[in-house]
């Protein structure tokens, strides 16, 4: 190597050519192929509905989860009322446009919470929010709301799906998060997956109970009907899934509309 | 290697100068990603990409690189290919991708890549350089399809996602070995392979490093 090369005026070209020609490349590949990451995005959140809600075989194919998506319609929800509002409400012109993460950013349509409120680490909340019912005649037969929450190193985002009691849990999973592999990330694990279908999400006085238990579920335990085993190793994450959870069936959440849900009101749309 | 001609460097590397087995890199993510076929080709295949595609850039722009920053200037670009991997993976293998998940971003720190450009292309020409990194890449590739062939065959009972051996769980008679989906298993069926591999070439044993004397001393009774 020439002694040239070491030159202060040769070491700034090199490194200021390099990381012209290397932001070049990345940004032309994450711009190129943006429409096809977004359509398995999309593809992959609908995905994440049905499988919560139970709809879905083991290996759907992309036809399945098209078909099996046109069958529950979105709708927009106030989360103070727990009434349906229309999206122009949050300005958005369509409800396939509305974009949760978004308007959850937004001052105009959300607020910020105290850290009293916020439990389950989300820093903000959106006014509206999109729920999915799935309809059996004129009553809903399952509800899919969407939870989000901090764990110990990313939010969790994921879907509940409800039976139409509002109460009783179909099916739990989470399609995006940071969380440990093996450990925190065993929220994705089937069998500890399993184990929220049949419990239930309200106790009598029509709190929300739900409860990861340390050490597993004792079945005589009074409270075993709304507990699930907490995710070894990974407590963080499964007071995370708690807290979650607790936020987003309170008042704060979807409690109002879940009401709404069990007294068959929401179901006139 | 004494003198680098294409068929060399493109070969040596995958039984007789295998990163894996016998200089001991990248074993991390040979550790992780090798629960299944499907995932460790994928992962091959990315690792042989950004192995060939950096050491030709290296190469190619080798004697501009002023020394004192050669690490970074070899980082950035190794870095550059392999968040295009990942993008591309995102675009096209979707659920692969969502599996490797940080894995993909670690290959960046896989002492294989970085290693070949430092070792190899700062001295060679681009050409060269490249067929070295499919080398290397390859002989990556090869160790962790080997390993991931036994873990998904006798931890799952299925290749490629493919049931071959039915499990109990699913009315049949394999009783899967969980050992073998866990991260340590890939320890020893790596551990198996460099003995197997240390037979067969026996160039490759370390001279040991001390000899253990005879017993001499007679000790008491």
């Amino acid at each position: 190597m020439s002694k040239s090369n070491d030159s202060i005026q040769k070491i700034i070209t090199v490194a200021l050519a390099l990381c012209i020609v290397c932001s070049v490349i990345v940004s032309a590949a994450a711009v190129l192929l943006k429409p096809v990451q977004v359509q398995n995005r999309t593809l992959n959140l609908k995905e994440n509905i049905l499988r919560a809600a139970g709809m879905l075989s083991t290996s759907p194919t992309k036809q399945e989860i098209e078909e099996k998506f046109a069958t529950i319609t979105p709708k927009l929800v106030d989360l103070d009322t727990g009434m349906y509002v229309e999206p122009s409400a949050a300005g958005y012109s369509s409800i396939e446009a509305f974009d949760q993460q978004r308007v959850s950013q937004n001052p105009d349509y959300s607020k910020s919470l105290s850290s009293g409120e916020d439990i389950a680490g989300i820093k903000r909340r959106e006014k509206y929010a999109k729920v999915y019912i799935v309809k059996d005649g004129a009553d809903i037969s399952r509800v899919i709301i969407p939870v989000r929450g901090y764990g110990l190193w990313s939010t969790l985002y994921g879907f509940l799906a409800l039976k139409g009691d509002g109460d009783t849990v179909v099916g739990l999973g989470f399609y995006q998060h940071g969380e440990t592999p093996g450990l925190g990330g065993e929220v994705d694990n089937p069998n500890w997956k399993g184990q929220w279908p049949g419990k239930e999400v309200y106790d009598e006085q029509g709190d929300p109970a739900v409860k990861l238990a340390k050490g597993g579920v004792n079945p005589s335990s009074p409270d075993a009907k709304y507990s699930v085993d907490a995710l070894a190793g990974a407590t963080l994450t499964s007071r995370g899934v708690e807290n979650l959870m607790k936020y987003w069936l309170g008042e704060e959440g979807f409690k109002n509309y879940l009401d709404r849900v069990r007294s068959g009101e929401a179901g006139n749309v | 290697m004494s003198e680098a001609t294409p068929k060399k460097v493109l070969l040596e590397p995958i039984f007789s100068n295998n990163p894996i087995a016998l200089q001991i890199l990248g074993i991390c993510s040979a550790l992780a990603v090798t629960t299944s076929l499907q995932l460790s080709i994928v992962m091959g295949l990315a690792v042989v990409f950004v192995t060939a595609f950096s050491s030709f850039s290296v190469a190619l722009i080798r004697s501009h690189i002023p020394s004192s920053i050669r690490i970074i200037v070899q980082m950035t670009i190794i870095a550059s290919l392999v968040i295009v991997v990942d993008q591309v993976l995102k675009a096209y293998a979707y659920e692969v991708s969502k599996q490797l998940s940080v894995f993909v971003g670690l290959i960046i720190t896989n002492c294989i890549v970085m290693g070949r450009a430092e070792a190899f292309a700062m001295q060679n020409g681009p050409v060269l350089s490249f067929l070295d990194g499919v080398g290397n890449g390859a002989g990556y590739a090869t160790i962790l399809v080997l390993v991931a062939f036994v873990r998904e065959l006798f931890g799952a009972g299925k290749l490629f996602g493919v049931e071959v051996l039915p499990a109990v769980a699913n009315g049949g008679w394999y009783q899967p070995n969980g050992l073998l989906l866990l991260p340590p298993s890939a320890f020893f069926i790596i551990g198996l392979i460099i003995w197997a591999l240390r037979s067969w070439k026996k160039e490759q044993v370390e001279e040991a490093e001390y000899k253990m004397s005879a017993h001499k001393v007679k000790e008491a009774f």
